[in-house]
């Protein structure tokens, strides 16, 4: 009778909608609710980005930016509610757990979730299973035609117009900004998109590289191959300051936008400064 | 003259005469369905003759072949509707490059000659090729890549650019290339709509890439809409719905029969080996691959157009036509 009982009790047992349904809270599903993000009639956008999945993409990764990283954020205001918006962080950390944090952060913010897409590398979608996860959760391959598209559909978009010469740098280049690409500011002046400059602190210390194996990564075809003490991110206490909304207007000569990128950067190196002096501990 | 007064005594006189190519395609039988009555039709067919209704004269004919000229000789054209092309599946590269690109030519110097004041293309989303650079939405401006591809889809985008030369240096022909997504729905023959009608159907391990479709009776009234509003140009024709192929899949109630993806030599080798030319081609391997998304705005907002059934309507379908045959 017993075994019977245990076993229709197993019948309805299916375990990947019993992992999802704990790992999917109620709140996580009132956030995406509310995330002004137009899909289609399966849930789809043209990039791939699925509400289901970014749901469980945010139920896994706030367990992380909770409990090991210890995300620590200031500025939720300044990311606008709705409409377009570029967000501009420093790039660190070899892996881009940067851009998932700060992912999460406006995902998760209390005065206006955001579903923002992150610009991933171009060969993320020749990666069987991995290309397509990371679409369904908003990356977007960092083409100018994508981020003008979205910034027309009124998408949240995260650019580090640093890059891998960010994500790459050695622990002694720490919190060091590198040079800055001028693309996100052409897309800011002519797509009327204001920019939201972020400082990130604590990415640098989850993967700190004291050598890049250039001829290694040369040979896989991969932007470097760090030497790091773990081979994974080490839980540092990350810290996340946005700063006020910047507003930028056309100018003609390339040497203008330099210019205006160099504002950002000073922003952004002052949003880091900032966050440094708020670190007590490292890990 | 004789054909002039043939005409006037069946009171069509005032009646634009419109050739369709094709006519024996699901697409051209209903367009021709939406013309009859408001227009004379002509259907031809490279396939066979088809039966058509009552005063509509159809013909067996090949483009890129002589007798093709008898049928501007015989009526007087006004406009050409482009719709039948041969299928990679349906003949060798070089018969195809004929009758696709030498057949074209063919019939933009017929249009001239016979003074042909609209032509309308039917092209395909194939042109703008599968990469895994793709951006999404692609608009009518984007490099047309397919030819990177494959060699198998050569005769597609020099058909559109035999097309673009018409389309300027002949301003008099009207001309407008329409580049559907995936045409879907009843009595469709091409290579998508072959492989949703199968029980099992091949996907690639790891890969679903972004899909747009379009039912067969929504892309016949757009191609109508294009041909009574005549507003020359190149345009994507493409819903603003999108679903991943496999899903789409099991939408259509066939099961997934998976194939390794990478290295890219194995899908297209199981293909070959497999026969898989008709609906599962090497050539197409990367569309299964890497996705095509078209921005459809242009059309949608020149010709006031949008599609009347959506996704699940289309997939019902083919959901449907599997119940009934198990």
């Amino acid at each position: 009778m017993q075994i019977q009982e245990v076993l229709s009790l197993l019948k309805n047992f299916n375990a990947k909608e019993e992992l999802l349904q704990r790992l999917v809270t109620p709140e996580i599903e009132a956030l995406v609710a509310k995330i002004p993000k137009p899909v289609g009639s399966f849930g789809f956008d043209a990039w791939g980005y699925n509400e289901d999945s970014f749901k469980v993409g945010i139920a896994v990764f706030k367990l992380l930016y909770d409990h090991y990283f210890r995300v620590q954020v200031h500025g939720l205001e300044h990311i606008p509610k709705n409409g377009r918006v570029l967000i501009v962080p420093n790039h660190s950390g070899q892996l881009p757990m940067d851009g998932v944090l700060i992912g999460i952060a406006t995902a998760t913010n209390p005065k206006g979730p955001r579903a923002a897409r992150a610009m991933i590398e171009r060969f993320f979608p020749t990666v069987p299973w991995l290309g397509n996860l990371l679409n369904s959760w908003g990356g977007v391959i960092g083409d100018p035609v994508n981020c003008v598209k979205m910034l027309e559909a009124e998408e949240a978009i995260i650019v580090f117009p640093e890059g891998v010469r960010g994500s790459g740098k050695l622990y002694k280049d720490r919190y060091k900004l590198q040079r800055f690409g001028n693309g996100f500011m052409h897309l800011a002046m002519n797509q009327h998109t204001p920019i939201v400059p972020c400082g990130v602190v604590g990415c640098e210390e989850t993967m700190p590289a004291i050598a890049n194996l250039a001829p290694l990564a040369k040979l896989l075809g991969v932007p470097y191959v760090p030497v790091v003490p773990a081979p994974f991110p080490l839980p540092a206490k990350v810290i996340l300051n946005f700063g006020e909304p910047m507003h930028f207007a056309p100018v003609r000569t390339e040497e203008e936008v330099t210019t205006r990128v160099e504002q950002v950067k000073t922003e952004i190196q002052r949003l880091i400064n900032k966050g440094l002096q708020e670190r007590t501990s490292i890990y | 003259m004789a054909v002039e007064k043939k005409a006037a005594a069946n009171g069509a006189a005032n009646k634009k005469t419109v050739l369709v190519t094709g006519a024996a395609g699901a697409l051209a039988k209903r367009v021709i369905a939406r013309l009859h009555g408001r227009y004379n039709v002509v259907a031809v067919d490279f396939r066979r003759k088809v039966e058509t209704d009552a005063g509509i004269p159809s013909y067996k004919v090949e483009m890129e072949k002589r007798g093709f000229e008898d049928i501007f000789l015989n009526h007087k054209i006004d406009a050409v509707l482009h719709i039948g092309r041969i299928f990679a599946h349906e003949s060798s590269r070089d018969r195809r490059y004929n009758a696709n690109v030498l057949g074209a030519k063919k019939l933009f110097e017929l249009c001239k000659k016979y003074g042909v004041g609209q032509v309308l293309i039917h092209s395909t989303y194939y042109v703008y090729g599968a990469s895994a650079y793709n951006p999404a939405l692609l608009d009518e401006s984007h490099p047309l890549k397919a030819s990177e591809v494959t060699m198998d889809l050569v005769d597609s985008v020099e058909l559109e650019s035999l097309a673009n030369i018409y389309l300027w240096k002949h301003p008099e022909l009207h001309i407008t290339i329409l580049r559907p997504c995936n045409v879907l729905g009843p009595g469709v023959r091409n290579s998508m709509s072959l492989l949703l009608s199968h029980t099992f159907t091949p996907v690639l391990l790891g890969f679903s890439p972004m899909m747009q479709f379009l039912h067969v009776d929504d892309m016949a009234d757009a191609l109508v809409l294009a041909f009574e509003q005549n507003k020359p140009g190149i345009y994507n024709v493409a819903p603003d719905d999108y679903i991943p192929y496999q899903r789409a899949v099991e939408e259509c109630g066939c099961r997934k029969f998976p194939i390794p993806g990478i290295p890219p030599m194995v899908p297209k080798l199981m293909s070959s080996l497999l026969n898989w030319g008709a609906f599962f081609p090497p050539y197409l391997i990367n569309y299964f691959k890497y996705p095509v998304i078209l921005d459809g705005r242009l059309f949608n907002e020149t010709f006031g157009w949008k599609p009347k059934r959506n996704l699940n309507d289309i997939f019902t379908y083919y959901r449907k036509t599997k119940l009934s045959s198990s």
